[in-house]
Order: C-alpha cells, then sequence, then structure tokens
C-alpha cells in the first residue's frame, strides 16, 4: 500500500512522516517517531492511555488515524516540560505520589491539562467527570484528584 | 545467613518520610520505557492466532498458505514447542496454555502464531491459517463444572485430596480441608445460626499495560528477553526450560512494569516470541492486544461458596464452617486452597473446618489477583458474620472485635499468631467519625475485614558505593508501585546517608541472584530486609576501610549517623570520617567498596485490615453510588507512608469494580461477550469518592524495621464491606457478586415478593 505523507506540528515542531493510510496517529508517534509516552491500553478509546491534544481538543490518538494530522497540531507528554521544567502538573503527581505504576500518567497529564485550560478551577466532581476517560487501576484516582486540584491552584497563582 | 532480623525499635531519620520517587521524573515525561516502549533492530511483530472454541479437538493445522505470504519469517505451532518438562505437571500445564497441543480448552487459547515483516502482514498470515477444529461440550460455570454429567476437560484429572482415588476423571482436581476442633459439637452449642450461599464472578486484574515483549534468540544458544513481569528471573527459569535453553544464557530484563497485581507472574506469550525469534532468526516483538488480555491472560476465579456460622447469645462463635468451590481455568490450581485457608483467617475459633474445590472449567488458566482467593472467600464469611451480628442484636464491629483472634491464637488455616493487627484495626474502625457520620434514606454502611498471609522469599540484593560516595542499589524484585523510593530509603536509613544520595534499579536476571517475583507483598519488605544486610556489609567495610586510614585496629571504629567514629578517648583527636571521605580513598585502602545480600526473607508478618463504606442504591434502578469509603490497616511499618496510602487505596478501588461492576460474560457459546474495558467496566474517576486510610503500625517482630507487607491485604474486605452496605440500604440480604443493578432490583423484587 503507497504511504500517505503528511506535514503536522508536534509539541511545537514541524515534523513529516509517511504513514500508511489504516495507520493510527498512535501508532505514528509510538513506532514512526519514537514518541512512545502515548501508550496503548486498549486501542479501542476506551482507556485514555493514548490521549494528546488535537487542535486544542483532547482525544484518543489510537482513534485518530496518522494521515488525519496533517496541517493540524498535536501536544504529548513529551511536549509538557520545559527543558528541566517540569509543568505544574508533572511536579504535582510527582510530590503527591499520583502514579504507581505510571502507565496511565501519561494520559492523565495530558487530559488535566486539557481540563485545566478550559476550566482553570474546577470542583473535585469537575475533575473526576472531566477525567473520567482515562482509566489508572494503581491509584483508586484519590491522589490524581488531589495532584489536580493542587496544580489548578499553583496554575492560577502563576 | 550472618544477619539479625530481629525488630529492634530503633528510631528512624529517613524511613517514614515522603520524598519524591527516584523513577518519578521519567514517568511523569514520557521517558519510562515499558513492556511495548522497547525495539530492537531488524525487529519483527509477532501475532497469535487464538482458538475462537471453548472446548474442541485439534485435529490439523495448516499453515503452508502462511508461510508463503511475502513478509512472513515464521510461523509456530505446538511442534516448535516440544515437552521439555520432564514429567513436570505444572510446567506442562503452562506450555499447553502458551501454545494448545491437542485441544483448545478456552475461548482465546493460542494454537499458533507467526512473526512477519510488519503488523499488517502478521494479520495477514493468521487469516491463512487453517485450523480444523472438533468442536465439543464446554463448561464455564462451577457448579455445573461439578456435576458428574458435565463434559470432563482432561481425561487424566482424577481428584485428588480424596480417601480413596475415584474411579472416573473429573472436573474436580483437589480437594483440601483446613480446620480444627469439632463443628458439630460447636453448632451443637450455638443459640443463633447463619447459613448463607454466595456466589461471585470471574474478574481480570485490569492493568492497563498489555503482555508485552520483545525476544531475540541467536543461534549460538543465547538470548535476550525484554519483557513487563512481576518476575524476571521466574520467566527466565520458565522460557529456558520451555525453550532448552541454559538458563545463565537467557537474559531476562524487566521492563517498567504497567500493571501487575498478579497477572504479569505467569508466561504466557513470552515462550512464543522466544521461538518465533529462533525460528525467524530475528527479534520478535510480541504485544498482546486488550482482547487479548482478557480472553487469553490470567483472570481469577469465579466462585460458589457455602458458610455456616453459629454463636451463643452472649456473641461468641461457637462454630464456623465453609465449603469453597473455585474455577481454575482448564489446569489445576490453588486457588479454592488459599480461600479455605484464609476464610476464617480473622476469628479465633475452637471449631473451624473449611473444605476447597478446585474446578476445570473452560476458561482462561486462573492467575493470582492481589490477595489471590481471599476476596470471595471474605465476601461470603464477613456477609454471614454481619447477617449474624443481626440476629443476635450485637453491633458488626462488636461482634467481630469478640472473636477478633489475638496474638497466641490458633489460625483456622494452622499456625498460631504473633501480634497481629486484626483487634487494633477493629478498635480504629469503632472509633473512626466515619462510624458516626449519619446517613440518608436509600444509604448503607458496611464494614468488612481482611486478611492476608504476605510472603517473604529468595531476595538478592547489591549496594555499591561510588567513590564520590553515592549510592548505587541494585534489587531483584521488580518495582510495582513505588519500591525503588522505599527501598533507598532504607538503605539511606541504614547508612545514614542522605536519601537524594541512593539510586535504586532494578537488575536484569545477568547482573543479580536470584529473586523471586514480586507477589504475596514481598516487594519492599524482602528487598528490604536484604537492604539492610547488604548496607550492614558495607558499612563493615567502611569501618575496616576507615581502621586503615587511622591505623587503629577495627573494632574500635563505629559507624553511626553515616560517618565513622573512633571509639575511646585514646582517639580524641581523630574527627569522624563522613562514607563521602572513606569512599573518597577507596582505591587507596582496597578497592571497591560494596556490600551484598542473598538471603530467604522469612517471617513475612500476617496482614489485617477493616474498611467501611457508606452506599447509596436507588430503589428503582438498582444502581449504586459509594459515598464514603475508609481503610484502615496494619503496615507494620510504612517504610513511604504515601505509597502505603496508595496501595490501601488502590486495593479498595479494585475491590469497588469487584463488588459493584466488573464480571466475566461468557455467551452460551463459552465465548467471552466482554473482552473490552467498555463492556468490562473498571471504576474510573467519577465512580468513586476519595478513598481515606489510616496507617496502622505493629511492628513484625521478624523484620528489622517492623515492615510487614501492605500490598494486597486492601482488596480482602471491600466485597464484603460494600455487600454489607449494599443489604443495609436495599433491605436485602445480596448474596451474588458483582451487586449489578440487574441483581440488586431482582433482589429487591424478590425480597418484596
Amino acid at each position: 500500500m503507497a504511504g500517505v505523507a503528511v506535514s503536522t506540528t508536534i509539541n511545537g515542531d514541524s515534523v513529516e512522516y509517511l504513514c500508511q493510510p489504516d495507520e493510527t496517529l498512535l501508532d505514528v508517534l509510538r513506532d514512526r517517531l519514537g514518541l512512545t509516552g502515548a501508550k496503548e491500553g486498549c486501542g479501542t478509546g476506551d482507556c485514555g492511555a493514548c490521549s494528546i491534544i488535537l487542535d486544542d481538543r483532547l482525544v484518543c490518538s489510537c482513534l485518530v488515524l496518522g494521515a488525519e494530522a496533517e496541517g493540524r497540531r498535536v501536544e504529548t507528554v513529551e511536549g509538557m516540560a520545559h527543558g528541566e521544567k517540569l509543568h505544574p502538573l508533572q511536579q504535582k503527581f510527582l510530590e503527591h505520589a499520583a502514579l504507581q505504576c505510571g502507565i496511565c500518567t501519561p494520559g492523565f497529564l495530558i487530559a488535566a491539562k486539557d481540563l485545566l485550560a478550559k476550566n482553570p478551577d474546577p470542583t473535585e466532581e469537575e475533575i473526576r467527570f472531566g477525567l473520567a476517560g482515562n482509566l489508572c487501576r494503581c491509584t483508586g484516582y484519590d491522589k490524581i484528584v488531589r495532584a489536580v486540584q493542587d496544580a489548578a491552584n499553583v496554575m492560577k497563582g502563576a | 545467613m550472618n544477619f539479625d532480623p530481629r525488630f529492634s525499635g530503633r528510631k528512624f531519620a529517613s524511613v517514614g518520610t515522603r520524598p519524591i520517587r527516584p523513577d518519578g521524573v521519567d514517568k511523569v515525561t514520557g521517558r519510562a520505557r515499558y513492556g511495548a516502549d522497547f525495539n530492537m533492530a531488524g525487529q519483527l511483530v509477532g501475532r497469535v492466532l487464538r482458538s475462537p472454541h471453548a472446548h474442541a479437538i485439534i485435529r490439523k493445522i495448516d499453515t503452508s498458505k502462511a508461510e508463503k505470504l511475502n513478509g512472513v519469517k515464521a510461523v509456530i505451532t505446538a511442534a516448535d514447542l516440544p515437552d521439555l518438562t520432564d514429567g513436570d505437571a505444572g510446567m506442562y500445564d503452562i506450555l499447553d496454555n502458551c501454545m494448545a497441543r491437542t485441544k483448545a480448552l478456552y475461548d482465546g487459547h493460542a494454537v499458533a502464531a507467526v512473526a512477519a515483516v510488519d503488523a499488517r502482514t502478521a494479520r495477514q498470515a493468521l487469516k491463512l491459517i487453517e485450523v480444523d477444529y472438533e468442536v465439543l461440550p464446554h463448561v464455564t460455570d462451577v457448579d455445573e463444572a461439578m456435576k458428574h454429567t458435565a463434559p470432563v476437560l482432561n481425561d487424566a484429572v482424577f481428584t485428588e485430596g480424596l480417601e480413596q482415588k475415584p474411579v472416573k476423571p473429573s472436573n474436580v482436581a483437589k480437594r483440601t480441608q483446613y480446620g480444627h476442633g469439632d463443628v458439630h459439637q460447636g453448632f451443637a452449642q450455638a443459640d443463633f445460626l447463619v447459613e448463607r450461599s454466595f456466589k461471585t464472578e470471574q474478574t481480570h486484574q485490569g492493568y492497563i499495560e498489555p503482555h508485552a515483549c520483545v525476544a531475540s534468540v541467536s543461534s549460538d544458544g543465547t538470548a535476550d528477553l525484554w519483557v513487563c513481569t512481576q518476575g524476571h528471573f521466574v520467566y527466565r527459569q520458565h522460557c529456558a526450560q520451555l525453550l532448552g535453553l541454559e538458563a545463565s544464557k537467557l537474559r531476562v530484563t524487566s521492563s517498567e512494569i504497567g500493571g501487575g497485581f498478579g497477572g504479569k507472574t505467569h508466561v504466557w506469550a513470552e515462550p512464543v516470541a522466544l521461538a518465533l525469534s529462533r525460528k525467524a532468526g530475528r527479534p520478535v516483538k510480541l504485544v498482546m492486544t486488550r482482547d487479548e488480555v482478557f480472553r487469553a491472560s490470567g483472570p481469577t476465579s469465579a466462585t460458589s461458596i457455602d458458610v455456616k456460622i453459629g454463636a451463643r447469645k452472649d456473641g461468641t462463635i461457637t462454630a464456623a464452617e465453609a465449603t469453597l468451590r473455585y474455577t481454575s481455568g482448564p489446569y489445576a490450581g490453588m486457588w479454592a486452597e488459599l480461600g479455605a485457608m484464609t476464610a476464617f483467617a480473622c476469628y479465633k475459633l475452637d471449631n473451624v473446618k473449611t473444605v476447597g474445590f478446585e474446578v476445570l472449567v473452560n476458561r482462561p488458566k486462573t492467575a493470582a489477583y492481589r490477595a489471590p482467593s481471599a476476596p470471595m472467600a471474605a465476601f461470603a464469611v464477613e456477609s454471614a458474620v454481619d447477617e449474624l451480628a443481626k440476629e443476635i442484636g450485637i453491633d458488626p464491629v462488636d461482634f467481630r472485635i469478640r472473636n477478633a483472634a489475638q496474638e497466641g491464637t490458633r489460625a483456622s488455616y494452622g499456625p498460631v499468631y504473633g501480634p497481629i493487627g486484626i483487634g487494633p484495626t477493629l478498635e480504629a474502625a469503632k472509633h473512626h467519625p466515619h462510624m458516626k457520620a449519619p446517613l440518608q434514606v436509600n444509604q448503607g454502611r458496611g464494614m468488612a475485614c481482611g486478611f492476608w498471609f504476605n510472603f517473604g522469599g529468595q531476595t538478592c540484593t547489591d549496594l555499591n558505593i561510588g567513590m564520590d560516595g553515592t549510592v548505587s542499589l541494585a534489587v531483584g524484585t521488580v518495582d510495582v508501585g513505588g519500591s525503588r523510593a522505599s527501598l533507598s530509603l532504607v538503605a539511606a536509613e541504614e547508612l545514614g546517608i542522605d536519601y537524594s544520595h541512593v539510586k535504586a534499579i532494578v537488575a536484569d536476571t545477568s547482573s543479580l541472584g536470584y529473586n523471586d517475583m514480586t507477589d504475596g507483598s514481598r516487594g519492599t519488605f524482602s528487598s528490604s530486609m536484604a537492604t539492610i544486610s547488604a548496607a550492614r556489609n558495607a558499612i563493615k567495610i567502611l569501618r575496616d576501610r576507615a581502621a586503615q586510614m587511622w591505623d587503629i585496629p577495627v573494632d574500635d571504629v563505629v559507624w553511626e549517623n553515616g560517618q565513622a567514629l573512633a571509639r575511646g578517648e585514646k582517639y580524641g583527636n581523630l574527627s569522624p570520617l563522613s562514607l563521602k571521605e572513606i569512599a573518597a580513598q577507596s582505591g587507596k585502602t582496597g578497592g571497591p567498596i560494596a556490600g551484598h545480600s542473598e538471603l530467604v526473607a522469612d517471617g513475612a508478618g500476617v496482614s489485617f485490615a477493616t474498611h467501611i463504606c457508606d452506599i447509596e442504591v436507588d430503589p428503582e434502578t438498582g444502581a449504586t453510588r459509594v459515598l464514603r469509603y475508609t481503610v484502615i490497616q496494619d503496615a507494620g511499618k510504612a517504610v513511604h507512608p504515601t505509597y502505603v496510602e496508595g496501595q490501601y487505596q488502590g486495593g479498595a478501588a479494585q475491590g469497588i469494580g469487584w463488588a459493584l461492576n466488573e464480571e466475566y460474560i461468557y455467551g452460551k457459546d463459552g465465548r467471552l461477550q466482554n473482552a473490552g474495558f467498555l463492556d468490562y467496566r473498571i471504576p474510573v474517576c467519577s465512580d468513586l469518592p476519595m478513598i481515606d486510610t489510616q496507617i496502622l503500625e505493629i511492628p513484625n517482630p521478624n523484620h528489622p524495621y517492623g515492615v510487614r507487607g501492605v500490598g494486597e491485604t486492601s482488596i480482602v474486605p471491600p466485597l464484603a464491606a460494600i455487600a454489607n452496605a449494599v443489604s443495609n440500604a436495599a433491605g436485602v440480604r445480596m448474596t451474588h457478586i458483582p451487586m449489578s443493578p440487574p441483581r440488586i432490583l431482582a433482589a429487591i423484587d424478590a425480597e418484596r415478593g
């Protein structure tokens, strides 16, 4: 099958790649571009471990084709920190031990970033529903919710 | 073992603090490498063909068309994994489970596999493999499978544990019995009796990371395996045996692990990937899909349990009895036995008897799931205990306190307890504000207790001190939830240095001696013991080096707060030597400084917990909502309290999912109907409240710091605590887990008549 040529922007960088028409954006990120921060937990859009932001919209990259990224902006977990400086969400996830195994963490960080961009001062319930598309099997979500609350406070003050 | 593991009651500087974990930054930036994040040059994609039938004879497999497809580099069947198990029945079952030999025994059982240049070619190749099946009658229900009319899965299985060997094969692989006293006499003394039957459905550990590995076998008999596992040394042994490799020539590296909970303690895909790589002569990456994880990894048992408990008017239990039937998949297991051992472990009983039956069914081979088998037994027992308290008219917490096991109690499974935490967790529950909080209409409160043995096992640790005075700690227990942080704290504590100067890693199988896997809540318990031992060995060397530097006898050198001190007034002019100063001179005083430890970490302290929860039931729809949840558990000593809390919360959340939602649903055709996270629904963030925790610390006398394992016990009480809460809210006793809305509605309707 002939490849599709794609020009896109990933974490602020211009990127070009060839992909198959049936290849997901998740597979392109992981297998062609070496960006393995987004994880495949299900491949069916149920777990959120592959969450990315596509043109300001939170999506499961396993449900997006690689070809669909043409001309768009992609944000992944690899783009959250600036050099050595972690994003407040990343810092608060560490401080609150909001991860145990950590496989869901990139997806949660991206989903939380999207949530706080749209709602900088969410209630606990808004956080819980805002992150309901991401599965975590280790933490029971308690420390994740607290980390997001704490990060929201830090970001408001910034 | 030249090491004294007894509890010493010391004061701690590092242990008990809450620093950021050493692997944290990599995990929040996406750099951490999990099973599927690793690649090798020239690697192929492996895929597995799975049986669509629950039970079928494999008459013939024709792989010729698949082999001819351009881009296919290897196709394997059971013939490529010859039987090298040499009469080891357990290993033979593992081999047969990895690749069906004569019969497919469950929907999803592997029958063939391919390695191809890319995923699409591999998928196409699977479609070209022709399997001629003779479909057989199947059975998936535990009670149905025990009937003499049920299709027999394995003609070579005759029930073990009976006085006489049965004449006919059956699906009951084994009968086990535990207990003491005379239950008949005990029941005769009872004023009140509760007798109930319970069922629980099969659940999956639900780790978010599917099984994944990269295998590379060379023609010289050496091999590398990168894999997400809870026990890379055990995987090495199993894979080496099944592939006919020498263990020392198979190097297994454990990736970061994206959840395991017992489910990554068994090999499935790894021997297949190695066999594909051997045949293709290239590395092979094999990653399960989520559908494959549900259909073909190792979920927990479905169960059917009968419980009978009798008590006097004063609230003393006179006798307790349970019959526990657990599915083990198509192969023998010891799951009912664990249920039979744990069922009444919380209580001080003069007369107790439990009988377990291991039942073969056409479902995937059962694997451990966090305190395996205990949650189901606790659900049945703690439900009956609650009901009995109600009949007698005693508060359920007081009833349990009255009958709780204590130090010196003979456990229902045999041993005599040392210092234990069941009584203290119950007392804490009794006085917890949660117990007194008001409830509204349709809301109910439930509580329950849970027990888990905990495990120690073989453990090996290397502690290397660099010339700059920082410490590398190499452990062999896979870090499933923050143990590198807790073990770094322990190394810092013992050496008397700062946590930031210790870096813990999980070493591969060629770099460290054998370690049992991270199971039985043993990661921090056992590896901290080995770390303390290794640090003490390093301190001996540090003292010796200081003595050389001072030119005094080593017996006059003591180690305190991270430095060597010369003991005695005659050395008044010698300034202490810090670890860093001694390390800097190590090249001149005898070379590198290190401490090693190889031990069997005996004496894992048993663990108890009490949970309290509030549930609201909608009587119109049967829908439930968890309003409040409290976990109280004995940790012995919480090394990193934040991660201990995380274990309590995570276990409770898994238990909540099990209690209310999660179940394997099989169709009449024996096929799994809900092999995905959409239909097998684990709790999401909006399903749960904050989960409050209270850590109790009743020191384990068999660990220098008093540590007990903390990982598993938290999943034991929730099924029962929630069932008790739902029963109180709905006014009807719930006996079937999960308590999904239809089951709750049916129970309410039945009660109303």
